[in-house]
């Protein structure tokens, strides 16, 4: 009997402004176009998505039950400039259906230079949510699903009890994702997988005509979510919130399909929702999972060569966390606050090249012309921000 | 197939592209094998024993007995001849002046005043002038007594508008009356010079025409079009069956400035030939530069559409910021009297090295020098400079007004009138290590898919394409006032 669990991951960047070596300004961020985006986002996707699932959960009598993990920096842009959409969130968690998960603040990159400001980023996250929708995360994920065995060791310790990883194959090794694992080495940490191919074929191949089973029908997923009954105990479809209208657009039909599924999967008795806690808590974990090297849901690699895969990716990345001590000595909040916000793993992403010789664009909303035009301006940035670490020394300096 | 093809410059005598685009070009044509090319130029390319390409023997008696230093009045009034490794090529010349068209925009028709100017166009001696960055290699093998020659050509013969008309015109009779006797399917012709004569030839053979624009006069001039050239540039586009534009940018100016059918035009690229440098560079280049200084090159000719003056601006904003760094200019040309001026106007004099001309080893040690190549051109058709700064390993930004721009993705591109964003980028590539490294690891793999054979290719489909069903005997159409 599947369970099917849905999560689905919100965030946006805050992306920065055009930022040559000439600016003196310590606002680096480009207000304009990431409220011009949040709103267009939350009119095309957030708005309507949750209205949808908000009736899907009425409709079914609390049977529908899903999950999300929203970023700090987009609740920080809801808030901002769309704060509609944090009060419909509020409203899918009085519902009781809906789990909230924990992960950076700022969907950051930090667990792969420093535990401290993981640990502090998942805190700030972990509370917030609390406060915004009454519920404390007991499941976690980390950013852009990037996990490996000390990742699992880590939230353990944190006090998570499930924590969300993609279902890469030379993770599973001829396993299948639809079952709860243990991390190696962690007896009280449970670990979903997300099942790549079922969520994937909504999330990117729903609109695509050169797909041999387009169009996807609620009925034909529902036939292959059924296909796993007595092989499997769940099976995770964990996506992009923004497939739902903004990935792939209403007039594509994907709204027809969210509003379809839960009654069709309802329909086989043995078929039922459950949100990551729920699953852990239902089932025992079959098998361990060993994960020594990173895995993310990224590309079809599915390791960090996208946030971490060139010379420029990993120098502003060390350059940035070679920062985090002198940064936190200031005691100066913005520049905190400006650092953290730098580590999101998005402007990582624009300064990938594993795609751009193929004319391919890496991400929607990229807004630059080059991986190098996003390298040279994170570095300008960067650079005006060790500026004002260098303000800050000499007062240190007579403070102490 | 055998095209007859009509060309102003070939190595050693180039300034510019247009000279590097033919050799290349032409090269690899000879090597497909199934393409024989009479290449007609307005006069013999002359001691060219130390370049890649070498004078291998006359083929027809009409060749004068002795090459090199010859005087051109002991010459017969044509020759023929090949070039070692360019084999299926016969080369055929007349005794013209083959002015330098792209040095100097074209003045204005002849005014009373531009009789008391000095020459305006003249010869490029060998090695001497570079376009697109592109040198000869050659001037070691120069007979003084012939550099003289020229350089008394260059004193004392002023050569005029009507003078430019002239030679065009006696161009285009010497290839009327080569084609009497040489066999070809298509005309290929390339740039405005040879279009009157490629147009007359096409009329009288009844094969059909190919024009190649390899510039417009809008690139060249600016604003301050010559109404003559233009004619002649549109005349020979609209009488053709077929022009080859060298990136969508030109293409685009074809369309919209020459009234070209956009489906009558096709795009070919350029190429570079991947320097073989190795071993030891042979420079007299000072050693002026301090060992700790960052070199942010300018390569090409000092004219106005090659936008020096942004490159200066640029050097200033660099130089509030970071302070050893030195600016090359490496070129020639009418604004570079200007240049230095604005340079020490600017207060960067001491900032700004001028080398003036550079040939042969010494363009190869002054990449090996720099630390990014920048080509800030206001209009560039395509831009072969780019494609040989990375084919030496140097870091290159390249202006977003340029053909090559549409084709290059691993090198930084700006606006050239984005002076704040050009300096931006030198500054970014001399700080960043990363960065440098990155932009020579890919363009060094993207540089492949830079092949003068697949430009070749290119214009023998473009051959095919271009048939004439129509037979011989039409009627010339006048050109220009």
């Amino acid at each position: 009997m599947p369970s099917i669990c849905c999560y689905f991951e919100v965030h946006q960047p805050f992306r920065v402004r055009r930022y040559t070596v000439f600016e003196k300004n310590h606002n680096y961020f480009n207000d304009e176009v990431n409220q011009a985006v949040i709103e267009k986002v939350a009119h095309k996707c957030y708005l309507p998505a949750n209205r949808a699932i908000l009736d899907l959960i009425r409709r079914h009598d609390g049977a529908f039950r899903c999950a999300y993990s929203i970023t700090g920096s987009a609740i920080e842009q809801f808030e901002r400039w769309c704060p509609q959409v944090l009060d419909s969130f509020a409203q899918l968690a009085e519902t009781g259906c809906v789990e909230f998960l924990a992960e950076t603040w700022y969907h950051s990159l930090a667990f792969l230079y420093s535990r401290e400001e993981f640990a502090a980023q998942v805190d700030m996250h972990r509370n917030r949510i609390h406060d915004l929708f009454g519920q404390t995360p007991r499941t976690v994920r980390n950013t852009e699903l990037i996990y490996n065995n000390d990742l699992a060791h880590f939230v353990s310790q944190m006090g998570f009890t499930t924590v969300l990883a993609e279902g890469a194959d030379h993770v599973l090794r001829g396993r299948s994702p639809d079952f709860v694992y243990r991390p190696a080495g962690c007896d009280g940490l449970r670990l979903l997988l997300k099942n790549y191919r079922l969520s994937d074929d909504i999330a990117f191949r729903f609109s695509n005509r050169g797909w041999p089973e387009w169009p996807l029908t609620s009925d034909k997923f529902v036939a292959w979510l059924n296909q796993v009954n007595g092989n499997g105990q769940t099976v995770n479809l964990f996506m992009d919130y923004e497939t739902f209208g903004e990935h792939q657009w209403a007039d594509t039909g994907i709204f027809t399909f969210l509003d379809e599924l839960p009654g069709k999967v309802l329909a086989h008795p043995d078929n039922d929702f459950k949100t990551p806690a729920e699953v852990t808590a239902a089932y025992e974990p079959c098998d361990v999972i060993d994960a020594p090297f990173m895995v993310s849901w990224a590309d079809t690699e599915r390791d960090l060569s996208a946030w971490l895969g060139n010379a420029m990716q990993s120098s502003a990345l060390h350059e940035l966390f070679n920062l985090e001590q002198q940064v936190k000595a200031t005691g100066d909040e913005d520049l905190l606050r400006d650092w953290r916000l730098l580590q999101c793993s998005d402007h990582y992403y624009y300064m990938c090249t594993k795609w751009f010789s193929d004319g391919a664009v890496h991400k929607y909303f990229n807004p630059y012309e080059s991986p190098y035009d996003a390298y040279i301006n994170f570095m300008n940035v960067l650079d005006n921000l060790k500026g004002r670490l260098k303000l800050h020394t000499p007062v240190a300096a007579l403070a102490g | 197939m055998k095209v007859l093809m009509l060309g102003w410059e070939f190595p050693p005598f180039i300034s510019g592209g247009l000279g590097t685009a033919c050799y290349g070009l032409t090269r690899a044509m000879s090597q497909l094998g199934n393409v024989d090319v009479t290449f007609v130029l307005p006069k013999p390319v002359r001691s060219v024993s130390s370049t890649h390409v070498r004078l291998v023997a006359p083929d027809t008696p009409r060749v004068p007995k002795t090459v090199g230093p010859a005087n051109p009045a002991d010459s017969a009034p044509e020759t023929a001849w090949t070039l070692e490794g360019i084999d299926h090529v016969t080369f055929r010349s007349g005794q013209l002046e083959g002015f330098d068209p792209y040095t100097q925009p074209a003045p204005a028709l002849q005014t009373a005043s531009s009789r008391t100017r000095p020459a305006r166009f003249r010869i490029a001696r060998p090695g001497e002038q570079t376009a697109a960055g592109q040198t000869s290699k050659t001037q070691q093998g120069q007979q003084p007594q012939e550099k003289e020659k020229k350089e008394s050509v260059v004193s004392t013969g002023e050569v005029y508008a009507s003078d430019m008309r002239r030679e065009v015109e006696n161009y285009r009779s010497m290839v009327l009356d080569l084609i009497e006797d040489t066999e070809f399917d298509v005309i290929h012709a390339h740039d405005w010079m040879t279009y009157l004569a490629g147009v007359a030839a096409a009329d009288l053979s009844g094969k059909p025409l190919v024009v190649h624009l390899h510039s417009t006069e809008f690139d060249r001039s600016g604003v301050h079009v010559n109404q003559w050239i233009y004619d002649i540039e549109r005349a020979g586009m609209h009488a053709a069956d077929k022009v080859i534009a060298v990136s969508h940018l030109t293409k685009g100016i074809a369309v919209s400035r020459y009234g070209v059918p956009g489906e009558k035009v096709e795009v070919v690229y350029n190429a570079v030939e991947m320097n073989g440098l190795t071993g030891k560079i042979n420079s007299r280049l000072p050693a002026a530069i301090g060992r700790d200084e960052k070199i942010v090159l300018f390569l090409g000719r000092v004219t106005m559409q090659k936008g020096p003056e942004y490159f200066l601006s640029a050097a200033r904003k660099v130089l509030d910021v970071m302070d050893n760094v030195r600016f090359i200019i490496a070129g020639s040309g009418d604004m570079i009297r200007r240049t230095v001026e604005l340079a020490v106007n600017m207060g960067i004099g001491h900032k700004v090295l001028f080398t003036g001309f550079l040939r042969g080893d010494d363009v190869a040690k002054v990449y090996k020098m720099a630390d990014v190549y920048v080509m800030p051109s206001v209009s560039e058709p395509f831009g072969i400079a780019p494609l040989e700064a990375l084919s030496h390993d140097v870091p290159t930004i390249i202006s977003k007004q340029s053909g090559v721009s549409e084709v290059l993705k691993h090198v930084l591109k700006v606006d050239f009138w984005d002076i704040d964003e050009m300096a931006n980028k030198i500054i970014a590539v001399l700080r960043h290590p990363p960065l440098r490294d990155m932009l020579k690891q890919h363009s060094t793999v993207e540089l492949r898919k830079f092949s003068w054979f697949d430009s070749a290719r290119q214009c023998v489909k473009v051959y095919e394409s271009a048939g004439r069903p129509q037979a011989a005997g039409r009627k010339p159409q006048p050109v220009g006032p």
